[in-house]
């Protein structure tokens, strides 16, 4: 019965610090024993970090996360590129391990090319429109035609007889 | 008993706005101006109400009524009092009856001012604006209603989350929704027109003021939000490109975009199809917002409501007020006329550009925030779109419109001569070479194109500052003339010339945080020092603090730059009674070259604990320049010209004709 309370106890305890530290807003993201000796190396890891998702947090990257798992991301990063992977080789080794999901960056594949292009298309596309309307617009007020001579004979008239109102 | 007749107040505003969406407009349809005119009392008795149902809330949230469902939920006795009065506000519910209030209020705003307005305008007008009622009331009433109780009440609340208690955020959500809602007029305005068949020269009048004025809400609201985020959430961030804050932004740039055409049909009658189109995809934009943070389909931090049916009701709404908006407007929009020719190289063609930047960069946010979203109930295909995408797409279409800014107002109505621009712009565009020039040799970190960003920044400003001093032909004629000219300037033109100035603000304030930011992460006993940014910092040591709902533990350290004290900065680690959750309050210490940011982490096994410090350079001119461009926004809201009902100017247009 005392085991069972305990479990029963242990499983509540770790409820609420699981609840704690998930609902948490991030109070340290990367730790200062994390950091690399190596400020070059360090540079890279962050750069990497900031690119990768953390997948228990809502829209962070591991770079600005206190979640227990993106710390074992950025500890994964870390030991990648000691090892000597590029960067495209370490975010490679953990989309291979966690899916596409943890790209900030979508990779340019056939599921994300409409993604990546409709930026494009919709530039394009806007412009075609302003200019086409435009261009309509400017025949559709194409200049009227020229007076015909009776026409600039009465215009004439009117013109001189303007001065003599304006005298009275 | 207050909260039932707060309830029962919102259900007599639905059954006002009923009554209001289809008495007046049926009126206007046969023309008869007696129920048209119940238009306008039933706009205040609407307003009215939700008011009663709003205090009736916010009362029961100051005494704590805990037999409130929605309060017992949401806040807790310990509170203090200006976070039980924003709590009304914190949760999904609350936030709703504040959404139709403020609804309300524009509603009643238009039936009060609007005495100038021809009749059958109005009453379409005050219709269209009352059937938005109609679907948020019901939608209050039918899924999220804060009025209900609890068969038994708790002894204290649950509390609010602590990181939402801050002042900032207390202001951020009413902001953010005047600016949303705010956008309905517009809306409205342009229903109306598209069911009269006619565009009033009252419509061109009427949208930009209402434009203006939720355009100021919607960027002092963001700013704000911006703002929290950088000090509250512990790592200096101050945009994330969250789906919640592109939720907001996406109006923005569509109401930014309105604000612009609408001073083109204002001016020169152009480009009205074209605004009416925008009035209408601005507000479905804010419908989206609304629903894309309301309907929790998205998993964020800011998403309270987590419920399906929600969701659908919201997207029910949404879908209902654009298609029919843009559907009434593919039926009706040939029958528009179209009026005044330009120049591609104009004011005009330069506030075209300006739309087609804005809006294909609003686009692009929308297709990156629903791309994910899409894919997966697609495909099931999760992927994220992230910042990295939107700094690549958003940033590249932001750069031809800095750079177009300072020409747009320097060239002249109709065809313009850019040329002559450009002449005008030779001192701001030296301002911009010798500032890139000085940041080059200066800063031998950061990325390469950060000088450029600045000197961009520089030349918006710049083109801003010497387009006003143009209008005043300063230098060409005697100082006494150009201070008789600038007295005589359009208020509006002044706040042209803040605005534009801000914008340039802000975009310095961004790259100089972005570009040259320095961060040190390390551990740290006390009695150590840590230098950054040429300041000096000695870590004292840590000691206990009690707040009025929360213990703290504070970190003290003394600044000084150059040996000379400065001041005493005391990040916090806080855990709040209710609910019992952890933040972290950074200690900022600003100064006009940037802020000094410190955090403090968790105690280390080896003693000591872990600290943050940041050195932000220039990242307040990100705010001041928001602050800015609202007040632009003020300046030109108090131009006699645009000011909403001002009487004298405008004629009424059509006389109430009586039944034939």
């Amino acid at each position: 019965m005392a085991k069972r309370a305990g479990v029963v106890l242990f499983a509540l305890v770790s409820g609420v610090i699981a609840a704690l530290t998930l609902g948490a807003p991030p109070v340290m993201a990367v730790e200062p024993d994390e950091i690399l000796a190596d400020p070059a190396l360090e540079a890279r890891a962050r750069h990497v970090s900031a690119g990768l998702r953390c997948l228990v947090c809502q829209n962070q990257s591991i770079d600005d996360s206190n979640a227990p798992l993106a710390r074992d991301l950025r500890l994964l990063v870390r030991e990648r590129l000691k090892a000597g992977d590029t960067d495209a080789q370490v975010m490679q080794f953990v989309e291979d391990r966690y899916g596409e999901f943890v790209l900030l960056r979508p990779a340019l594949n056939p599921h994300t090319l409409l993604l990546w292009l409709a930026p494009l298309f919709v530039l394009l596309g806007a412009m075609a429109v302003a200019v086409s309307a435009l261009r309509r617009r400017r025949l559709q007020a194409a200049p009227a035609p020229n007076l015909t001579g009776a026409e600039e004979e009465k215009l004439r008239a009117l013109l001189a007889e303007a001065p003599e109102r304006k005298s009275d | 008993m207050i909260i039932e007749l707060g309830h029962f107040a919102l259900i007599l505003a639905l059954l006002v706005a009923a009554f209001q969406m289809t008495v007046p407009a049926w009126g206007a349809r046969v023309r008869d101006p007696r129920m048209m005119a119940v238009a306008e009392p039933a706009a205040l008795c609407q307003f009215g109400l939700i008011l009663v149902a709003f205090l009736a809330l916010m009362n029961a949230y100051i005494t704590s009524d805990f037999s409130v469902a929605n309060v017992a939920a949401n806040s807790h006795s310990t509170k203090p009092l200006l976070y039980r009065i924003s709590g009304v506000w914190g949760n999904h519910e609350g936030s709703m009856v504040l959404w139709v209030l403020i609804l309300a209020l524009f509603g009643a705003a238009v039936a009060a001012f609007g005495r100038n307005l021809p009749a059958t305008l109005k009453a379409n007008v005050l219709a269209v604006q009352a059937s938005i009622a109609v679907a948020f009331c019901l939608f209050i009433l039918l899924t999220s209603n804060p009025f209900l109780r609890l068969n038994a009440p708790p002894a204290d609340g649950n509390g609010l989350n602590p990181i939402l208690q801050d002042p900032a955020l207390s202001f951020h959500p009413p902001f953010l929704y005047t600016g949303y809602v705010g956008f309905s007029i517009a809306y409205s305005f342009a229903i109306a027109a598209l069911i009269e068949g006619r565009l009033d020269a009252a419509w061109a009048r009427w949208v930009r003021p209402w434009t203006l004025a939720a355009w100021m809400c919607l960027t002092i609201g963001i700013a704000m939000g911006s703002w929290w985020a950088y000090y509250e959430l512990g790592w200096g961030g101050w945009w994330f490109w969250d789906p919640v804050e592109n939720a907001s932004f996406m109006p923005w740039l569509a109401g930014t975009a309105l604000l612009h055409s609408a001073v083109v049909m204002e001016k020169r009658d152009a480009l009205k199809v074209w605004t009416m189109l925008l009035a209408i995809l601005t507000f479905s934009l804010s419908l989206m917002g609304t629903f894309l943070v309301r309907s929790g389909v998205l998993t964020s931090v800011h998403s309270f409501a987590v419920d399906p049916q929600r969701g659908v009701f919201i997207l029910a709404i949404m879908t209902l007020f654009t298609g029919g908006g843009l559907a009434l407007f593919a039926l009706r929009a040939r029958d528009l006329r179209q009026g005044g020719l330009f120049a591609p190289l104009s004011r005009e063609g330069s506030l075209v550009l300006n739309n087609l930047l804005l809006t294909v960069a609003c686009a692009t946010v929308l297709v990156g925030t629903l791309y994910p979203l899409v894919l997966e109930s697609l495909t099931g295909a999760k992927i994220s779109v992230g910042p990295p995408y939107f700094n690549l797409t958003f940033g590249p279409l932001m750069l031809p419109l800095l750079i177009a800014l300072p020409f747009g107002p320097m060239l002249a109505w109709k065809r313009g001569d850019l040329l002559g621009a450009a002449q005008r712009l030779v001192f701001a565009a030296i301002l911009a070479v010798l500032v890139l020039a000085l940041a080059i040799a200066v800063f031998h970190r950061g990325p390469v194109l950060a000088p450029f960003g600045l000197a961009l920044g520089i030349f918006v400003m710049g083109g801003a500052v010497s387009e006003l001093l143009f209008r005043v032909r300063f230098g060409s004629v005697p100082i006494a003339e150009t201070w008789r000219r600038l007295k005589s300037q359009p208020r509006s033109s002044f706040g042209t010339t803040l605005a534009h100035f801000g914008v340039g603000l802000l975009v310095i304030g961004i790259v100089a945080t972005s570009a040259y930011r320095e961060e040190r992460i390390l551990v740290m006993k006390p009695g150590e020092d840590v230098h950054i940014a040429g300041y000096t910092l000695a870590f004292r040591g840590v000691a206990p603090a009690t707040g009025p709902n929360y213990r703290e533990v504070l970190g003290v350290f003394d600044v000084s730059r150059a040996g000379a004290p400065l001041t005493r900065l005391e990040p916090s680690k806080r855990v709040y009674d209710a609910p019992p959750q952890p933040t972290t309050e950074a200690g900022i210490h600003p100064s006009w070259r940037g802020d000094l940011y410190v955090v403090l982490g968790d105690a280390q096994k080896g003693g000591g604990y872990a600290v943050r410090l940041y050195f932000n350079p220039l990242v307040r001119f990100i705010w001041i320049g928001a602050l800015i461009m609202f007040c632009g926004g003020a300046v030109s809201l108090s131009d006699r010209r645009l000011r909403v009902g001002a009487p004298g100017r405008v004629r009424r247009l059509t006389a109430p004709a009586p039944a034939e």
